[in-house]
């Protein structure tokens, strides 16, 4: 079935006449509208995506084709989109169309690669959760138990793909919102290093936190879409001023580079794997911990040395972000306020009430409450002690990561503490779902490149993921580590039964 | 005795940076369009836009910091400034805050003869925000409601701030100007103050002479014209003197001038003061500024007021008042610095006094820049030349200047040859030719015999007399040194 393909599968029977763009867009429209109860999409319009299906047939026809020409996939709902809305899964966007695409929507869509938009994936609300239960318009449910939750703040991207509703997805991850449901979800996920994929477009949380990424079946498919959503953007001043990178260059070979080396017996002979102490400290599930040390031990097995590393401050990085990203979210948002678009209270006396009633009405909780910090940690007399001394830690968390590097070459740990909790566990306590990033927001607050990758399962069957963190722009080589890893395990192919659970649940027709 | 008074005055300038684009978007700054026309998404402010600096408004700042002597800053932060307001379309303000583009620098002002210092604390990049239109605003259905135009949101400002050094309203004043002059000058703004180009904010407070520290302040905001700052500034002082005298305190506040009741009033008060919870914009990365890129615009920068100043006195012997009148503005500079290309150097000071004179007092009644001025540096060129070769007088040549000003009004002036023809056209040659001046005196003196029996009794007065008849009987165009020296000889 075509929903059980990789990119690379697609993009080779799209070549070959085997099927055709609008064939495939319809099958994942089919199966979007059949499994509507996953709740993983928050705008879909056939019409549109038909168009953009015959676009894409037309240009294979005439050999103008790329390899993701034609190939549809899913776009997180905090990219903005000139076709479908986008709304960040907020009630204050609910019915907002962008007069312009986002970059990324762009470079991968009809002007750029050829995708197919599927339409828009449920998602935390203003990127702003770990669950996908903040979402305005109702979670998105894990395809391997819908008493689960997804993940978040993508988890609307990792449901689709898990479910197999797209073949790959958009994701954002601010503090580990690709990596995380990626793990959830069972699927391969890329925070690129921070600047290396264009946030015009993006409905900015943290926007020195930020960043864009596929999320996809394997690390394959992932590189693909990185030579297309990757480069630099004069729209964007943090945007890396670096010329266009083949993401894909290492794939195939073995760590010394040569080519063909991958289907060596040790391939990874002398790659340096560091392992940080502090991600295996008590918080950590003893089922995780388990299969995170299994793919170490399956990496020593390919040839890779294991090191031990340290990384002192990985517990403040939970307080340090939930200063800073807060803080620029609180400016952020400030955006929205009913003047010229967006939510706005029907009922107001004056210019305050109009502010602070649209503004109540339109955000959830989770949202205000970052809001409310963000204000009060950039607030005069509180500015040093929180703002300023978060940014000294962040400037630590960086530096000990150099210093890892010294002695490895990339860092293995796990992506989150625990696997996918059901639905409602953590909610009504923000504070142990912030614990809960603990492994995941590091990377996010030095700017590191960072995957999640499937290695495993739990005792109930959930997806556990294993975390590798590279150096700055080593993202060709992480895909290259993981590809390697993925040729010699299966566990990125593991498909969830979803449907018959959700039939006898009475969720789904 | 009563107190006496020290007035401490320090200045905000709003000066809008002359650029083509926003500061941090495509659109255009020019002013008078129809409301939210010059607007893109990044100045409204949509989801998903952001800001991409405009390299000319750092350019321009580098100017000021390079005209001013001050330090241009290699590395400077773009802030964020956050409140609530209809006309802030991302509810921040980018600023510059804890690190400003430029920092220090001086200004050298006049006041009754007495020159003095301004210190400069700094200059910072922003942008404006937009305008609420709340005057005669209809809503969609007609009622009375509010309006928001976006056109002026991110138009590119460099703030710039003074020490609180100036002790009079007339030396903020002279200030204002200087500063006025200088951004012009150097054509980083065009000065417009009707259109909100340069609008001034003065901070006042007062102290009995002999005290250390400062009194409280009072800032009065958005001061347009050269006069409402005067005028704003007296009022806030004597009203805080009458206040302090009569047993109150001032209030540190934010004060509004109202023109028509010559008063200011009371805008906000500091308890009211926003928090503004300024923090480094991480849209933007730190504001780099290598030398080299200083350097270049170095060689570009025109010389200063000052420069051209001393080298004129020095080069041409301009007394100090010409050469400060010569460049007050650059428009004035350049006719000088054109006219005097044309020219032998040593017409320059007559040079100088056709633009301090003549040419002044004539685009001064048609209110005119030298920059248009309908007579070009050519043509005065023209008349210095006629008159240092003898063929006019001076007279003849204002004459001949006012001739060509009317002229000019109804058609250009050809670029050749216009002076010439005006003098063959209405016969104004001077009368150099002996036989011609001899007859002229001849008959003047038998004309005149009274006043030749008083010269020859020792009147001096009297030879004058006869000159002027003379020249009158040559309707101007005798050459007056060969009637002096003439009418001498005849006189024995």
């Amino acid at each position: 079935m075509w929903h059980q393909k990789t990119l690379t599968e697609l993009s080779e029977a799209l070549s070959t006449g085997k099927v055709t763009s609008v064939e495939l867009t319809d099958h994942f429209l089919n199966r979007i509208l059949h499994f509507a109860d996953l709740n993983a999409f928050l705008d879909v319009n056939n019409d549109f995506s038909r168009k953009q299906a015959q676009i894409a047939d037309e240009k294979i026809k005439s050999g103008k084709a790329g390899p993701l020409t034609g190939i549809p996939l899913a776009h997180k709902d905090v990219f903005v989109t000139r076709e479908w809305r986008s709304t960040a899964a907020s009630n204050m966007l609910e019915n907002y169309v962008s007069p312009f695409d986002a970059s990324v929507v762009e470079r991968l869509g009809p002007d750029g690669a050829g995708m197919v938009c599927l339409g828009k994936t449920n998602m935390d609300e203003f990127a702003m959760g770990s669950s996908n239960e903040n979402s305005a318009f109702g979670y998105s449910f894990n395809p391997w138990d819908i008493d689960r939750v997804p993940g978040g703040s993508s988890g609307g991207s990792a449901v689709a793909v898990a479910a197999g509703l797209a073949p790959a997805a958009t994701g954002t991850d601010t503090g580990g919102s690709i990596r995380q449901p990626a793990s959830f979800c069972g699927l391969t996920g890329l925070k690129p290093t921070y600047g290396r994929v264009s946030r015009f477009g993006m409905i900015a949380y943290a926007s020195s936190l930020d960043q864009a990424g596929p999320m996809a079946k394997n690390a394959k498919d992932c590189a693909l879409l990185m030579n297309a959503m990757g480069g630099h953007d004069p729209r964007d001043s943090t945007s890396l001023d670096m010329p266009a990178e083949n993401y894909s260059r290492h794939l195939g070979q073995n760590w010394a580079g040569v080519d063909g080396g991958s289907k060596e017996e040790k391939p990874l002979a002398g790659l340096r794997i560091g392992v940080p102490k502090e991600f295996f400290s008590e918080g950590l599930s003893a089922e995780v911990r388990v299969k995170v040390e299994a793919a170490i031990a399956e990496y020593e097995k390919l040839g890779a040395t294991r090191v031990d590393v340290s990384l002192p401050k990985t517990e403040l990085s939970i307080p340090v972000y939930y200063v800073l990203a807060p803080a620029e979210a609180s400016s952020n948002l400030s955006r929205y306020d009913g003047v010229r678009y967006g939510h706005r209270a029907h009922d107001y006396k004056d210019l305050a009430q109009m502010y602070s009633r649209s503004r109540s009405e339109g955000f959830g909780a989770e949202v205000k409450r970052r809001i409310l910090i963000g204000s009060y940690v950039l607030s005069q007399g509180y500015y040093d002690a929180y703002y300023l001394q978060a940014q000294r830690i962040r400037r630590i968390i960086a530096d000990d990561f150099q210093n890892a590097f010294k002695q490895c070459d990339v860092i293995m740990g796990p992506v989150a503490p625990n696997t996918a909790w059901k639905i409602g566990e953590k909610s009504k306590d923000p504070v142990q779902m912030y614990l809960e990033d603990i492994y995941t927001l590091s990377a996010n607050l030095a700017g590191l490149p960072a995957m999640s990758i499937p290695c495993g399962f739990d005792s109930e069957h959930m997806p556990v993921g294993l975390q590798m963190i590279g150096n700055y722009f080593s993202e060709a080589r992480m895909l290259q580590i993981a590809d390697i890893y993925q040729d010699k395990t299966d566990w990125h192919k593991a498909e969830p039964e979803f449907g018959s659970v959700l039939k006898k649940r009475g969720v789904a027709a | 005795m009563s107190t006496q008074w020290e007035v401490v005055i320090g200045m905000e300038t709003h000066t809008q940076l002359a650029t083509k684009s926003k500061i941090f978007s495509g659109a255009s700054i020019a002013f008078g369009a129809q409301p939210n026309t010059q607007a893109c998404s990044v100045d409204l402010a949509l989801p998903g836009v952001l800001p991409v600096l405009n390299r000319e408004a750092v350019a321009h700042a580098i100017r000021f910091g390079l005209a001013i002597g001050a330090k241009v800053a290699h590395q400077s932060v773009f802030a964020r400034k956050n409140y609530f307001y209809p006309d802030l379309p991302k509810g921040y303000q980018i600023s510059q805050f804890e690190l400003p583009v430029v920092v220090g620098g001086q200004l050298e002002i006049e006041v009754n003869g007495v020159q003095k210092f301004v210190e400069l604390t700094r200059a910072h990049l922003e942008e404006d925000a937009g305008k609420s239109l709340h005057e005669d605003f209809q809503g969609p259905h007609g009622e009375a409601s509010s309006g928001i135009d976006l056109n002026r949101a991110g138009t590119p400002l460099l703030e710039i701030v003074t020490e609180p050094v100036m002790r009079s309203a007339a030396e903020a004043v002279a200030y204002a100007k200087k500063l006025h002059a200088l951004v012009m000058w150097i054509g980083i703004c065009d000065g417009n103050m009707q259109e909100g180009s340069f609008r001034c904010d003065a901070n006042v407070s007062v102290r009995p002479v002999g005290q250390k520290e400062f009194g409280t302040r009072c800032e009065i905001k958005n001061l347009n014209s050269f006069k409402f700052l005067e005028e704003a500034i007296n009022y806030e002082v004597r009203r805080q003197i009458e206040l302090i005298e009569d047993g109150g305190t001032v209030r540190q506040e934010t004060r509004l001038y109202d023109p028509d009741r010559q008063e200011t009033r009371s805008m906000r008060s500091k308890e009211d003061a926003q928090d503004y919870r300024y923090f480094p914009d991480p849209d933007l990365l730190p504001l780099r500024i290598d030398q080299s890129w200083i350097d270049e615009i170095k060689l570009t920068m025109p010389k200063l007021p000052v420069q051209l100043r001393d080298e004129w006195q020095a080069e041409f012997g301009l007394t100090p008042y010409d050469a400060s009148i010569l460049t007050q503005e650059k428009a004035t500079a350049q006719f000088f610095i054109d006219l005097v290309a044309l020219v032998d150097k040593d017409m320059a000071k007559q040079a100088a006094n056709w633009i301090a004179g003549d040419l002044a007092s004539a685009l001064n009644r048609d209110g005119i820049s030298a920059a248009d001025s309908l007579v070009k540096p050519t043509h005065i060129a023209q008349l210095l030349k006629r008159v240092a070769d003898g063929t006019i007088s001076n007279k003849i040549a204002k004459e001949i200047f006012a001739h060509m000003w009317e002229k000019a009004k109804s058609g250009a002036l050809p670029t050749d040859g216009v002076v010439d023809a005006i003098i063959d056209e209405k016969g104004l040659r001077q009368i150099s030719d002996s036989g011609e001046l001899e007859k002229i005196i001849e008959d003047v003196l038998a004309a005149n015999e009274k006043s030749v029996e008083e010269y020859r009794s020792g009147k001096e007065k009297a030879f004058n007399a006869l000159v002027g008849q003379i020249m009158k009987a040559s309707k101007g165009k005798a050459n007056p040194g060969q009637v002096n020296t003439l009418l001498k000889q005849k006189l024995g």
